[in-house]
């Protein structure tokens, strides 16, 4: 009994002691082991299991002491093939595997899908499905944000952060539901429109979102945002140039962090965005506060959008030229959209047929998690996951 | 009669009724076992109105009910759990070492109790009264740390291990700044006994040392309410779990009765924290005076018990209210805290307060 214990506890030390030779190195690591006997150096697990990394990633990060040397992510927990499955399945059809790429982005994402079959055959879409878009996809960005700023707090040791967050995301949920039946996995756009009109409470439950929001925002920046704790604890921190956001195809609210003025809904606008007026935020250091702020902006900016939209929102269709089947003609097809997370593709090459011949999707989250060992070596564990969590990152889209 | 045969004599009509009924040498031992048990019934009780109460409060924190099945507005729940985690299986890890891994959860929970055991609950409701009290709470309050670093060293588990050389580096470090403002205490109060200090607060509210000097008090009151809650692991000190970062810290492999007692360990300690807050500022069991002539006779009238644990439970309060609030500091920022912030500033305190004293402005 002693003799397995003490055995094990060997092997468990052999396996992660300091001087692994050089080809022993766990996978993915770059810098060679430490030259110094004195060296501390040692391998953790962060995740697949863990409360930090919302849901199945995996960080394997090689610490000396407390501080970050290298982070090396490793993905496929939660790899379902989507783009596999997506060859054997019809455009429409596949509207609902979409929403399973970014859970909390999922009409961004059937948007995105639907703009590529419109594209492909050139099909428009009626005034009222346009503004029903814009709508939803700012009351999504809203809820996506509003989950990001709770979960940010749990992950720098507040819980209640959460809750609050929690409470006004309900409120645009419950929009959710009653539009289309599901909170989540929505499945509402099609090529033209959308799959429903909007019950007529739409718009002054809209309007409640917005007074709530505003009334709130602001408390939120007080609890959380201007903490002394919160500022020591991101001031400074996962310093992100410019070069490196670029070089690494870092979007949405990572990039603007950085300074660079990119918002697929101002540079290359779909919908109608281009008739709402808002302002894209734009962070000036790069350090994890300016990624939180420009995430706390973007909620006003939302707002903004959303409050032009409610006053302007027409009568009308829903929907145009609704078809059971969808064939786009051969050639490939490329939309992209801006989704709470950052710029998402979707590439379609089509062979004639009712399903894609090929299909691509080119997710924010992916890019973002890449620039993690950049930003984070260097760092103690606690910013590791202030970074993670600051890079807003939603697993099921990294893998799909 | 041998007066010599307690060490501490039971002075209330209990310890008397026992001394008039028994030859002095069982009712030294009849008194002892007597306020043992009324110790062990305390923290057990503590326990379950801690768990539950600081449930609640993060509940009405948090836009929630907290529990409120087992029982009226969930009563019962801290009962529930402990049946809960005594039935639960203990697991222990390979390779962990079996002796102090079983024996560092037992650690906290017996800091709490021997720092019980000198607190001053009312005039004559205390088990023991040592001249050096203030230092006997130092050194019995290792204790707690000990337990969390052989917890996280026996575990055989990184996250562990950080949280336990986490925890090991944070205590250490806000002991000192503890040990200054209980010296700054016993410099103004003439004694280290803990009951001494109460009795030297005697009067109004404006004879608690924490309104006595202006100020002087309030400001040490308030780090030693920062220093404190670093020494207790709680947000935003609690690096030592820091649940999102270590999974669980030192108390990452524990399960069923060993995490059970952590938890009580954890709670119980704040309790005590917080009496020993309220001996060191805030006038012990004297009722809070206000030197007003007609508020002052019915305030008096209020059992000297009651106005402790009023005041230790508004302290508990306090603490779960930075727990709930703020979010949690860095390693680094936390020695940056006290190594540079706290400790010169309490220095400077106690030169403050030695002047005082030199100059008799410390009654």
């Amino acid at each position: 009994m002693l003799d397995t214990e003490t055995n094990n506890k060997a092997m468990i030390t052999q396996s992660f002691s300091n001087d692994t030779p050089d080809t022993q190195l766990p996978e993915g690591f770059r810098l060679p082991p430490p030259d110094d006997e004195e060296s501390e150096e040692f391998f953790v697990n962060i995740g697949p299991q863990h409360p930090s990394t919302h849901g199945v990633l995996r960080v394997v990060v090689r610490l000396n002491g407390e501080t970050v040397v290298e982070a090396v992510p490793h993905l496929g927990y939660i790899h379902r093939g989507i783009e596999k499955m997506a060859e054997s399945q019809t455009y429409i059809q596949n509207i609902h595997l979409s929403d399973r790429l970014d859970y909390l982005s999922a009409f961004s994402n059937n948007l995105c899908l639907c703009m590529v079959v419109e594209q492909a055959l050139d099909i428009g879409v009626p005034e009222r499905g346009e503004y029903i878009r814009v709508i939803v996809s700012e009351l999504q960005r809203l809820q996506s944000h509003l989950l990001w700023w709770g979960v940010l707090g749990m992950d720098m040791g507040g819980f209640s952060t959460f809750f609050y967050g929690f409470r006004e995301r309900e409120l645009i949920n419950d929009i959710f539901e009653e539009m289309c039946g599901a909170r989540l996995t929505v499945n509402y756009f099609r090529p033209g429109g959308s799959s429903l009109d909007v019950p007529d409470t739409f718009i002054p439950r809209v309007k409640n979102v917005i007074s709530a929001l505003r009334k709130v925002l602001d408390e939120y920046n007080n609890l959380l945002n201007r903490n002394i704790i919160f500022l020591e604890r991101t001031k400074g921190i996962g310093l992100m140039s410019k070069e490196t956001a670029l070089s690494y195809g870092c979007t949405g609210g990572v990039l603007r962090g950085s300074g660079i003025n990119y918002d697929v809904r101002k540079n290359n606008p779909y919908s109608i965005y281009n008739q709402f007026d808002f302002d894209v935020p734009l962070g000036r250091v790069g350090d994890s506060y300016d990624r939180c702020q420009v995430r706390m902006e973007e909620m006003e900016q939302s707002l903004r959008i959303l409050e032009q939209a409610v006053v302007r929102f027409p009568g009308g269709p829903h929907r145009s030229q609704p078809k059971q089947n969808y064939k786009l003609p051969k050639g490939s097809y490329y939309s992209q959209v801006e989704t709470p997370r950052g710029l998402l593709g979707v590439y379609i090459v089509s062979d004639g047929g009712t399903t894609p011949y090929r299909l691509k999707y080119r997710s924010p989250n992916f890019s973002n998690l890449s620039v993690l060992n950049e930003i984070a070596a260097g760092h103690k564990v606690a910013d590791l996951i202030t970074i993670m969590s600051t890079l807003d990152l939603v697993i099921p889209d990294i893998d799909r | 009669m041998m007066p010599s045969a307690e060490l501490y004599p039971v002075n209330n009509f209990i310890g008397d009724a026992v001394r008039s009924l028994f030859p002095p040498h069982v009712a030294a031992v009849i008194n002892g076992l007597i306020a043992l048990l009324s110790l062990m019934a305390l923290v057990g009780s503590l326990g379950a109105v801690l768990i539950y109460l600081e449930r609640k409060v993060s509940a009405h924190f948090q836009l929630r009910f907290g529990p409120m099945r087992v029982g009226p507005h969930g009563l019962l729940q801290a009962l529930a759990d402990g049946i809960k985690a005594i039935f639960k299986e203990i697991l222990k890890p390979e390779g962990a070492d079996t002796f102090i891994f079983f024996l560092a959860p037992l650690l906290p929970v017996s800091a709490a109790f021997l720092i019980l055991a000198i607190i001053p609950f009312d005039h004559h409701l205390q088990v023991a009264d040592p001249a050096g009290g203030v230092l006997y709470v130092l050194g019995v309050s290792g204790l707690s740390v000990l337990g969390i670093l052989l917890a996280g060293w026996a575990s055989n588990n990184k996250y562990s291990l950080l949280g336990a050389m986490r925890s090991g580096a944070q205590m250490v470090s806000f002991e000192i700044s503890l040990a200054l403002l209980m010296l700054l205490i016993v410099m103004l109060s003439g004694t280290a006994s803990l009951r001494g200090i109460v009795l030297a607060q005697q009067g109004t509210i404006f004879d608690w040392w924490i309104f006595k000097l202006p100020f002087l008090g309030i400001l040490a009151f308030i780090m030693y309410l920062v220093a404190s809650t670093a020494e207790l692991n709680r947000t935003p000190f609690d690096i030592a779990e820091a649940e999102s970062e270590l999974t669980g810290g030192f108390a990452t492999e524990y399960s069923g009765i060993g995490f059970a007692m952590f938890f009580l360990g954890e709670f119980v300690n704040m309790f005590v924290s917080s009496c020993l807050v309220t001996t060191f500022f805030l006038g012990g069991f004297h009722a809070p005076l206000f030197g007003l002539p007609v508020i002052d006779p019915i305030l008096s009238l209020i059992p000297g018990f009651i106005c402790f644990f009023a005041k230790a439970f508004l302290i508990v309060f306090l603490y779960m209210w930075f727990r709930w609030t703020f979010p949690r500091v860095r390693v680094d920022q936390l020695m940056y805290l006290e190594w540079r912030i706290m400790l010169p500033a309490n220095l400077l305190l106690l030169m403050l307060a030695g002047l005082f004293v030199a100059q008799g402005w410390a009654g």
